[in-house]
C-alpha cells in the first residue's frame, strides 16, 4: 500500500466515521457546542440545561429522518 | 466513583458489541479456511490495536491540554454515541432490520467456502478476512477506550474493561460457537449509545466552559434524561412501523 493510498484510506475512515450517512449529527454537534461555548462565555447558567436539550433535539431530528416511510 | 463505574460499563458494553461482530467473521473464517490462519489474523489485529492504545494514550495525555482534549473527545463521543443510539432506536422500533449475526455468519461461510485454498500451509484468505474483521471492528473500541479513558484520567479502567469484554465474549463465543444471535446486540448498543452520549455531553460541555450542577452526579441526570427520551422515541416510532417489521 503506497503512502498516498494510506493517507486516502485514513481520510476516508474519518469522513465515514464523522459524517457517513448521518451528516446532520456531526454538523449539529458542532453547532450545539459552538452555541454552548458562546453561552458559557456569557456566564449563562442555563447552558447546562440547553446543551442536553440541543443534543436531544438532534437525536429526535436524526431518528425522524431515518424512519421508514409511511 | 460514579463516573469510573459508568466508564467501565460503557467500555465493556461497547467492546462486547464489536467483539460479537468480529467473532462472527473469525468463526466463519476459522471453520471454512482453518483455525490457524483465522486465529493468527485475529491475534495480529488485536496486537496492533493494543499498540495503538499503548502509544496514542500516554502521548495524548501529556501533549494535549485537558480542556481541548475534552472538547475533541466529547465531540467524538457525542457523534459516535448519537449514531449508535439512532441506529438502536430505529432497530428497536422496527424501522430498520435488526443486525442478524446468524445471517452474516451464513453469508460469510458460503462466500469463504467458495474460494479455493492456496496450499496446504497457512491460508491467506482466512488470515486477511479474520485480520480485517477484528481490526475494523476494533477501531471503534480503540476510539471509545481512548476517549473515555483519557477524558476521565482513567485509561487503566477503560483498558481493563475492554480486556474483560474480549475475554468474556471470546470465551462465550468459543463455547457457544454459532449461537451469537442469542446476544442481545441491539439492547447493548442502545445502552452503550446512551452512555457515550451522556459522557460526550458532559465532557464536551466542561470543555466549552459549562459548569454542571452536582458535578459528577450530573452524569446520572443526563443518562436518565437521554434514556427516557429514547424510550419515548421507540414507543412513538413503534406505532408508525409496519406490523411485519415489528415482528422481525
Amino acid at each position: 500500500m503506497s503512502l498516498n493510498a494510506a493517507v486516502r484510506a485514513f481520510g476516508r475512515f474519518w469522513w465515514e466515521f464523522l459524517f457517513g450517512d448521518t451528516p446532520e449529527l456531526a454538523v449539529g454537534v458542532g453547532l450545539a457546542l459552538g452555541a454552548g461555548w458562546a453561552l458559557a462565555a456569557l456566564h449563562l447558567a442555563l447552558v447546562a440545561a440547553l446543551l442536553p436539550l440541543a443534543v436531544l433535539l438532534l437525536l429526535v431530528a436524526s431518528v425522524w429522518r431515518g424512519r421508514a416511510p409511511g | 466513583m460514579t463516573a469510573t463505574l459508568l466508564i467501565a460499563v460503557a467500555v465493556f458494553g461497547a467492546c462486547a458489541v464489536e467483539m460479537v461482530e468480529a467473532l462472527t467473521i473469525v468463526l466463519a473464517a476459522g471453520l471454512t479456511r482453518g483455525w490457524r490462519s483465522a486465529l493468527e489474523g485475529a491475534g495480529l489485529a488485536a496486537l496492533l490495536l493494543a499498540v495503538v492504545v499503548a502509544t496514542l494514550g500516554p502521548t495524548l495525555i501529556h501533549v494535549v491540554p485537558i480542556a481541548a482534549l475534552r472538547v475533541v473527545v466529547g465531540s467524538l463521543l457525542l457523534i459516535l454515541g448519537l449514531q449508535w443510539l439512532r441506529k438502536a432506536i430505529l432497530r428497536a422500533s422496527g424501522h430498520t432490520p435488526r443486525h442478524d449475526e446468524d445471517a452474516i455468519y451464513r453469508r460469510e461461510y458460503a462466500r469463504l467456502s467458495g474460494i479455493p485454498r492456496s496450499g496446504s500451509g497457512r491460508d491467506a484468505t482466512g488470515f486477511v478476512i479474520s485480520f480485517k474483521g477484528v481490526f475494523l471492528e476494533g477501531l471503534e473500541v480503540v476510539m471509545i477506550v481512548l476517549t473515555l479513558g483519557l477524558s476521565s484520567g482513567r485509561l487503566d479502567v477503560a483498558v481493563l474493561a475492554a480486556a474483560a469484554a474480549v475475554l468474556v465474549v471470546g470465551t462465550a463465543g468459543a463455547l457457544l460457537a454459532r449461537q451469537l444471535s442469542e446476544v442481545p446486540e441491539n439492547a447493548l448498543k442502545l445502552g452503550v449509545g446512551l452512555m457515550l452520549v451522556t459522557f460526550g455531553t458532559f465532557w464536551a460541555g466542561e470543555g466549552v466552559g459549562v459548569s454542571w450542577p452536582g458535578t459528577d452526579l450530573a452524569l446520572l441526570g443526563l443518562l436518565a434524561a437521554y434514556g427516557a427520551a429514547s424510550w419515548i422515541l421507540v414507543a412513538a416510532l413503534e406505532r408508525g412501523a409496519a406490523p411485519g417489521e415489528l415482528a422481525a
